[in-house]
């Protein structure tokens, strides 16, 4: 049974259909990248799979928790399923480590001191455990971003979920966080990215999902897609980054 | 024994009532026009560091933003005669509203001109425009556009601090409702029928306001 | 008749300045505290309370506080109630007050930025842990520099208690001009009195101001 199901999505924005029936499943562990111009509904999916946008039609099931349009646990799926964003989103007024403990102390009530001490490890997945007590300002872009991906790791999420996380970020700083996902990816973690990182969904991905108009147009094996384009929009897309 | 209440005062005094919103709209918008013309030519001395205007400016915001507009209004009307200037109620109260208005649109006019990017003017700078070119088109234009909502609110703030000039005997809709109550003794009546009259007055000309904004200082054209 | 020292003139009005001061005070902090109430009901989720909450705030910023006196003042000598002008103009004060800090606050919160609240959300925080944890520590920030800035507004609408007669600084200021036949001299010393409570507050606001910018910008 795969890890993530969503069956006949649908969302719209006023008159404007974005997700025009969405099927996609993963597997545990695998890693999945969204790719498509702006506007084809990429982003969308990946907030709607994480409850941040409602559905208007269809069904979004994580490891066996179920969210109806409008209706279902969300907190019970957010649980399951971590978000880092493109714009980091860390909350300035807490440290590093604040950042990291929120939650789990919040929602799962771990004790202060077993916060803390799931900070520490999970802030040294990311390389930044001597960061704990700094705070965002005092970070940059990339170890923002990677204070944000290990805020989310401590929720210990069945799967994470990566919106454009290298976009905001300046060129040279992009490979460290990209360190850190493919870490991520080799220890089993299920991820699912948008991403503008063709070369990195080519490596690192074992599925590639092609997003055109709000459809699901072509998806696969990233080696096989890029050497062999099943569609003219595909063809042309990849034609068009290089 | 139970209270009756009647509004009928209205109709009887509907022409007081009219010449009272009148007056008050008057103290508004005169208040608002040149005071805001003032709170310009501050903004621009503030920013340009003009001396001495610049420092004379920072004196007069400070010590008009700082007191009271009641005080104010007494300071001129009561205060001013004894320095031999001597004024009509009505040009107490038009006086004082302008110089209240000034101070803080003073302000306000400034934070937006200071809030223009830098590249903005780098960019007209590099398109050869003139030093005057450049503030009028680059720097107040914008601002003007980017501080017209506080620069409203502060407008219908001043048409409400302005019923307090009826305690100089300004015409205005505050002294119509003192004159009415104490003819009819409807105190309750009169000044909650006042208080309504204000409530829609500063409504519609927040409106108004809106509407100049709109079409006059962003410039996009008539529906 | 009676001769009036520049002692004396100074005197009573640090009499009345004292008044002014406790009610500016009184009025700042129970205003606070209902602005407080008023600014949950005006970002509640449900539609009520927002609803009522908006009317209440635009009443009071919608018309003068002098009126506001008026007809609290009346209305109440109208259900029976004899209120002495210190209560009138306490109440009046304190409802007027609230209202604006409230919508000051409400600015504050709208203000932190779409994403805090979704970072929150995708923690599987719920509204109310995502408001406490995450929206009112950073509105709090922010809502220091307005609110000290609004201290100043406070001050100065205790001016119109005078009107109902609330023997404030105005009320005193008017009485010994009356008595003296100075009232330049007078109402000078009023307005630096109340240039002294007010400009000390105005400036600190500006410099949180300038601070919180700093920093933001950093």
């Amino acid at each position: 049974m795969p890890l993530v199901r969503t069956n006949r999505l649908h969302k719209h924005f006023g008159k404007n259909h974005v997700l025009k029936g969405i099927n996609l499943e993963v597997e545990e562990g695998e890693v999945v990248a969204i790719v498509g111009r702006s506007g084809s509904g990429k982003s969308t999916l990946l907030r709607a799979l994480n409850g941040l946008e409602t559905i208007d039609d269809g069904t979004i099931e994580v490891d066996g928790t179920a969210l109806v349009a409008e209706q279902g646990d969300l907190r019970a799926l957010r649980q399951k399923v971590g978000m880092v964003f493109q714009q980091f989103n860390l909350f300035p007024h807490l440290s590093a480590g604040q950042n990291v403990m929120l939650a789990p102390q919040i929602v799962k009530d771990t004790s202060k001191e077993e916060a803390e001490v799931i900070a520490r490890s999970t802030l040294a997945r990311v390389g930044l455990e001597h960061k704990f007590d700094a705070f965002p300002d005092q970070l940059s872009g990339g170890q923002q971003q990677r204070v944000a991906i290990a805020r989310a790791l401590a929720m210990s999420p069945k799967v994470l979920l990566c919106d454009e996380i290298t976009s905001a970020l300046d060129p040279e700083l992009v490979n460290e966080v990209l360190m850190v996902v493919r870490q991520l990816a080799s220890e089993g973690m299920t991820l699912i990215m948008v991403t503008h990182e063709m070369r990195f969904a080519r490596e690192v991905g074992n599925k590639l999902v092609f997003m055109y108009e709000g459809r699901i147009h072509e998806s696969g094996d990233p080696q096989t897609m890029f050497a062999n384009p099943a569609t003219p929009e595909f063809a042309n897309f990849i034609s068009s980054l290089d | 024994m139970t209270y009756q209440f009647d509004f009928s005062f209205i109709y009887e005094y509907r022409a007081m009532l009219a010449h009272g919103i009148a007056y008050t709209v008057y103290l508004t918008l005169v208040g608002g026009t040149v005071g805001t013309l003032i709170g310009t030519v501050g903004a621009i001395c503030r920013t340009w560091d003009i001396k001495p205007f610049a420092g004379l400016y920072q004196c007069y915001v400070e010590l008009f933003r700082n007191t009271p507009f009641l005080v104010q209004l007494f300071l001129i009307f009561f205060g001013l005669p004894s320095l031999g200037i001597r004024m009509s109620e009505g040009q107490a109260a038009i006086l004082a509203i302008i110089l209240n208005v000034g101070a803080y649109s003073t302000e306000i006019i400034r934070a937006g001109l200071q809030a223009t990017p830098k590249g903005q003017i780098e960019a007209a700078q590099s398109l050869a425009f003139t030093r005057w070119q450049i503030f009028f088109y680059v720097m107040l234009r914008p601002a003007l556009r980017k501080v017209w909502p506080a620069l409203s609110s502060q407008i219908v703030i001043s048409m409400l601090g302005s019923a307090v000039c009826s305690q100089i005997s300004a015409e205005e809709l505050t002294f119509v409702a003192n004159f009415i109550q104490s003819r009819n003794f409807r105190a309750f009546e009169t000044y909650f029928l006042t208080t309504a009259i204000y409530f829609a007055m500063a409504f519609l000309i927040r409106q108004s306001l809106n509407l100049i904004g709109r079409y006059a200082i962003v410039r996009r054209p008539l529906p | 008749m009676m001769t009036f020292t520049l002692w004396d003139i100074v005197r009573n009005l640090l009499l009345g300045g004292a008044l002014t001061l406790l009610l500016s005070m009184v009025a700042f902090v129970l205003g606070g505290l209902a602005a407080l109430a008023l600014l949950f009901a005006r970002i509640a989720k449900h539609r009520p309370p927002r609803g009522l909450a908006q009317i209440y705030i635009e009443i009071f910023q919608g018309t003068p506080l002098l009126l506001q006196l008026f007809t609290l003042f009346f209305g109440l000598s109208l259900l029976g109630l004899d209120v002495p002008a210190w209560l009138a103009a306490g109440v009046g004060l304190m409802l007027f007050s609230s209202a604006y800090l409230a919508e000051i606050w409400r600015g504050c919160v709208e203000s932190v930025p779409r994403g805090q609240w979704e970072a929150g959300a995708s923690l599987a925080l719920t509204y109310r842990e995502q408001m406490r944890h995450v929206i009112l520590p950073q509105a709090m920030r922010m809502a220091i520099a307005p609110t000290v800035g609004f201290a100043v507004q406070v001050v100065k609408g205790t001016a119109v208690t005078s009107i109902i007669g609330f023997a404030e600084l105005t009320k005193t200021g008017s009485m010994i001009a009356n008595a003296t036949y100075q009232p330049f001299l007078v109402y000078g010393l009023v307005a630096i009195g109340y240039f002294l409570l007010c400009y000390p507050l105005s400036w600190y606001a500006q410099r949180l101001e300038r601070r919180l910018y700093a920093t933001r910008t950093n």
